[in-house]
């Protein structure tokens, strides 16, 4: 261990394991505070994240790069939002509901499509090697990042400027807050709320593809844990703010590193427990985050969720 | 004048009520038609899948026919499989009179079934059974009932939405079970499998005789018949669908709108909690991941084809039981991944809630016709 530290070591792993795993946090929680930026919940996205990691790496498999399965998983979930997005805007459907069934619909339909690429190995997406500095080992792998990374750091700062700053984001704002004020200077809610939905699965399609083709780089019905629901708890955690959904990200990133980090120095006591870090920090959050008396700072105000 | 005036009077009252009477047996029809029209359409879209990927749609139903429903041990298989859902499905419907939805039911689920075995474990060995089965059920209906009864509390004293705490908190109780199962309370002789020690023979609950159906299944319709009672003709029912049709006007008359939340989201959790209770205590015999089926999340589609309806989710139970007792059949002669069953009621549920656009469409039964 070159004499270093067991803290350093965890710290490092820590680091490293945040940076990987908040990067699917990120893509679909940037998805997610789009749509509910327009005034509707999709809940759907854990099945879109899922779907995305099938179709990602069955791409990727059958392409031979992994960069066209990416874009492939970007595609299926803007299919599965653009899906979701259509049945809300038909009269008495529940959009929380559908969300549901549309996580277990789209999760089912990636077991059922992606039975014949559990077995095979898919090329993974490559890393940038940004620790070629250092000579020490373990700061190099440290910082061997996916540029999946970066465009996800990139997109929330471009959402959170787009928001602020130009028509389309006033629009998708005004959406969210005021249907009719929408409706009266000429726009139409559910063509915009459509349109978020849809992008908004796309972005969530990439983070399922960041999961099978990078970390943990594999096709398994166990691959997702969760994420897609949490990143709905994130966003409210976040405010709806992009810039604060990277930070987010990074945390919860860190929460689910945490397990990994304190096994890989041996520390195996209790792994479960520590597995249920995310889950309880989100619940934390949301407990503390939330209050019965006035509605949330920050949210639109069409959002359904939050009434 | 005044007579024929009178008698055109007397003529028309009975063609109003009767009116009426058609219009409430057509809103029952139109409530069962809907629902079934769905499941059609999903079947039909199923068989396209199936035609795509080169499978015969025929042979699945026939196989879905014979798995389920054909034979009486399929039949017997069925109603095994249907039990938990009907419990699971109550977890999700009691607290969707209030106005919840509550799809963290596996995580009761899982959370009693492990407790049931935890605190039968190290009474095994010098207990009898008369003791060591009713704290069985206890512990099984307590964790459940405090583990959804907390998301009713996050929900009314910290306004935190129960939808997803309630499946965080799915993630927290399989946890909590891996970490003991795996850990302090694995069981060393059984080195397949961390589970923990079997709860033994003499605490396992048997068959209602002549069958190979346990007893959770008698004790689920009487728990669905008791809910439907309670929320459609007491007190506390009238007092919860208030809440749930519209908590301000709820406050305002008075009600205890947070006990009515705390309560009903307690009585879904002990649904649940007792279905973990059977599953551990009729078919496993141990705690261990097995438990952690779906059956949880497959009473959410009961609950939702049952429109929340506690009588209708014994039908809408068996059903689906029903098409899951069929998965094994299906998987082993078509050659057809397990998540087969699962992608035919994502189907049902996505279509079955599109149909919700329906209602009131269809001037047959009595709706205005054309739009909302």
């Amino acid at each position: 261990m070159n004499g270093e530290s067991g803290l350093d070591v965890v710290l490092l792993a820590m680091f490293a394991g945040a940076i990987r795993v908040s990067t699917p946090f990120l893509f679909v929680s940037l998805g997610e505070c789009l749509t509910e930026k327009s005034g509707r919940i999709n809940l759907g996205l854990e099945g879109t994240l899922v779907f995305g990691a099938m179709t990602g790496y069955a791409v990727s498999y059958l392409s031979g790069s992994p960069w066209l399965g990416v874009l492939a998983a970007g595609v299926a979930g803007s299919l599965f939002g653009a899906i979701h997005g259509y049945v809300c805007k038909l009269p008495r459907v529940n959009d929380v509901a559908i969300g549901i069934a549309m996580m277990l619909f789209g999760t089912g339909l990636a077991f059922f499509l992606g039975k014949p690429f559990v077995q095979p190995v898919a090329p993974h997406l490559p890393s940038l090697p940004l620790g070629w500095w250092s000579s020490n080992h373990s700061i190099r792998s440290a910082l061997d990042i996916n540029p999946l990374f970066f465009v996800g750091a990139a997109l929330a700062v471009l959402l959170w400027w787009a928001f602020k700053n130009t028509r389309y984001g006033l629009i998708v704002r005004m959406t969210g807050d005021s249907a009719p004020a929408a409706l009266a200077m000429g726009y139409s809610v559910n063509w915009v709320r459509f349109i978020a939905t849809t992008i908004g699965g796309f972005s969530a399609g990439v983070g399922g593809a960041f999961l099978s083709l990078y970390y943990p780089g594999q096709w398994s019905e166990g691959l997702s844990s969760g994420q897609g629901l949490m990143a709905v708890a994130l966003v409210i955690f976040a405010r709806w703010n992009p810039l604060a959904c990277f930070a987010a990200a990074l945390l919860f990133g860190a929460a689910g590193a945490l397990g990994p980090a304190l096994q890989s120095v041996g520390i195996t006591q209790g792994y479960y427990f520590f597995n249920a870090a995310p889950y309880v920090l989100t619940l934390f959050i949301m407990i503390v985050s939330t209050s019965p008396k006035r509605s949330l700072r920050g949210a639109p105000a069409e959002l359904s969720i939050t009434k | 004048m005044a007579v024929t005036s009178d008698t055109k009077l007397a003529a028309e009252a009975p063609a109003l009520t009767g009116g009426d009477w058609l219009r409430r047996i057509g809103r029952s029809v139109e409530a069962v038609f809907i629902p079934a029209m769905a499941i059609v359409a999903s079947a039909l879209l199923f068989s396209l899948l199936l035609i795509i990927l080169g499978k015969s749609p025929q042979e699945f139903y026939e196989l879905l026919w014979r798995g389920g429903f054909g034979t009486s041990f399929s039949w017997q298989n069925t109603l095994v499989r249907a039990t938990p859902l009907i419990f699971t499905a109550l977890c999700v419907a009691v607290p969707a009179r209030l106005g919840m939805v509550i799809i963290g039911g596996e995580g009761a689920f899982v959370l009693g079934g492990f407790c049931a075995a935890a605190i039968a474990v190290p009474l095994v060995d010098w207990a009898s059974p008369w003791i060591v089965m009713p704290l069985m059920i206890v512990a099984a209906v307590v964790s459940g009932a405090v583990w959804i009864g907390f998301v009713g509390v996050l929900r009314y004293y910290r306004g935190v939405n129960e939808t997803i705490a309630s499946l965080l908190m799915y993630y927290i109780a399989v946890s909590i079970m891996n970490f003991f199962v795996e850990g302090p309370l694995r069981d060393l002789t059984n080195p397949n499998k961390p589970s923990t020690k079997p709860i033994g023979d003499a605490n396992m609950v048997g068959d209602i005789p002549g069958t190979e159906v346990h007893w959770g299944l008698i004790v689920g319709i009487v728990l669905a018949i008791a809910l439907w009672v309670l929320m459609n003709r007491t007190k506390f029912g009238f007092a919860a669908r208030i809440t749930g049709g519209n908590i301000r006007a709820a406050r305002a008359q008075g009600l205890p709108v947070g006990r009515l939340i705390v309560i009903s989201c307690a009585i879904a959790g002990a649904c649940a909690g007792l279905a973990g209770y059977f599953e551990v205590a009729a078919i496993q015999g141990r705690a261990n991941a097995s438990i952690a089926a779906g059956y949880g999340f497959t009473g959410i589609l009961v609950a939702f084809l049952a429109k929340q309806n506690p009588l209708a989710i014994i039908p809408v139970s068996i059903f689906l039981g029903g098409i899951a007792a069929a998965g094994g059949l299906i998987q082993r002669r078509m050659g057809m991944p397990d998540a087969t069953v699962q992608v035919l009621q994502g189907l049902m549920f996505v279509l079955l809630l599109v149909s919700e656009t329906f209602y009131g469409r269809f001037r047959i039964f009595g709706g205005k016709g054309g739009g909302r």
